[in-house]
């Protein structure tokens, strides 16, 4: 699979965890590609959190306004509904469990919903933004990543880059499988029928518990 | 009071050394001009309290190029490469806060609070150095308030008696930071002698000392 295919098909199996109703936040880069795949019938509220819930898609050329823009800087548009605010409320609806769903890229994460996002030591250190208040504060976290960094484990028995966030991920979604953070582990939910179970373990550093209906992922 | 002044004459009131907190999101909704006019008056040794430092070319990043600040308290430095040089060879401390607890430390000062407790940060590098409180078996990070002695701030509108309005996702860190330090100085596109509708004004002018107009 090449990476724009992997990136997509991991986009549209994460908005089938989108329901009607629900205040999401999407991370930059392959996150924001789940808002491509949610069915209309499902009225969803994007939250930015530059300040404003509704976010729209990207405006034609002459319809920017330099203004309006997402939490990358780039152009885009509030719909019907929406509303903007200062960061101080942006935040306050985040912490305080307004928001239903987040969905962010992770560097590593670990068998105990851990998740290290923001810095690699010496190395690459951009900050952790809204990360870190995003993840403790949403109801609910998606990690949306490839399942390994070219070969090598992301999801592992315990992280070793500084955390954004301990114990807050509830799901990983990857190109091989939907996996479960659970109090006992890890749990295979489902996987993508182009890879066996063993490929998926072999992948992944913690032991899986396979979910009784362990299920393919269908998109 | 008249409010209105020049860029000129707000920009000499900041002397090295001082703090500013300086509005805005990747440079979006940032007081733009009276960057610009700090960046040409070469004011040294800053501390800057700001979202991001944004880019190399455009709004408060041009402050990191011209090497004006000597810390920086932000909560991503990722846009402006300058500024992570800047931070790995020692030249400028960084500190890296979460971007809701750097609002609510502004926030903090300009309402007369003492601190805040929040989740965000447990567990992470941000603990480290914080009291830990733990209140009906949840644990918290106490939070202190940030200050500063300059606020500069941006809006869409200004009556005279500084009441301000916002456009789009503009308002961000702005309102925030209006009344959060000794002086707030807000640079608008527009600015009325009448006094604006006090059922959508923003921002109160009590917490605005002065305005200067803007262009883009």
């Amino acid at each position: 699979m090449d990476k724009q295919f992997v990136q997509e098909y991991i986009a549209q199996r994460v908005a089938q965890e989108l329901h009607d109703g629900d205040v999401v936040n999407l991370g930059i880069g392959l996150p924001t590609l789940v808002a491509n795949y949610v069915p209309h019938e499902k009225a969803v509220m994007f939250q930015s959190e530059n300040g404003f819930v509704g976010l729209g898609p990207t405006p034609s050329e002459e319809n920017i306004d330099p203004y309006i823009t997402n939490a990358g800087g780039k152009p885009v548009t509030i719909k019907q509904g929406g509303i903007f605010f200062d960061s101080a409320t942006s935040f306050g609806i985040i912490r305080g469990g307004h928001v239903d769903l987040t969905v962010l890229g992770a560097l590593q994460v670990d068998e105990k919903g851990n998740i290290a996002n923001y810095m690699i030591p010496g190395k690459m250190v951009p900050g952790m933004g809204g990360a870190m208040d995003l993840i403790s504060g949403a109801r609910k976290v998606i990690v949306a990543m490839e399942h390994t960094a070219k070969g090598s484990l992301k999801i592992l028995k315990e992280c070793n880059l500084p955390l954004t966030a301990a114990n807050e991920v509830n799901l990983i979604v990857t190109e091989m499988a939907v996996i479960e953070v659970t109090e006992k582990g890890l749990v295979l939910k489902e996987i993508n029928p182009e890879f066996s179970v063993e490929e998926v373990q072999a992948a992944t550093e913690p032991t899986l518990i396979i979910a009784d209906d362990l299920k393919n992922i269908e998109v | 009071m008249n409010k209105l002044i020049s860029i000129e004459e707000a920009v000499s009131q900041i002397k090295d050394g001082d703090v500013l907190m300086i509005g805005g999101f990747l440079s979006v909704g940032g007081p733009l001009n009276l960057i610009d006019a700090l960046v040409a008056k070469g004011t040294k040794n800053l501390t800057l309290i700001c979202n991001d430092s944004g880019f190399v070319d455009s709004g408060v990043g041009k402050l990191v190029v011209s090497k004006q600040f000597s810390k920086i308290i932000a909560s991503h430095i990722g846009t402006n490469k300058e500024t992570g040089r800047q931070m790995l060879e020692g030249e400028t401390e960084v500190i890296l806060t979460p971007q809701g607890t750097l609002a609510e430390q502004i926030r903090c000062t300009c309402y007369g609070l003492g601190g805040f407790l929040t989740r965000t940060g447990i567990g992470t590098k941000v603990q480290e150095g914080k009291d830990v409180i733990e209140i009906d078996c949840i644990k918290y990070l106490l939070e202190k308030p940030l200050k500063a002695d300059f606020a500069l701030i941006f809006a869409q509108k200004a009556d005279k008696y500084g009441n301000l309005v916002y456009h789009g996702s503009a308002q961000n860190f702005n309102s925030v930071m209006a009344g959060a330090a000794t002086t707030t100085i807000v640079e608008v596109l527009e600015y009325s002698e009448e006094a604006l509708n006090p059922d959508i004004a923003e921002t109160p002018g009590v917490f605005v000392n002065y305005i200067v107009k803007g262009t883009r």
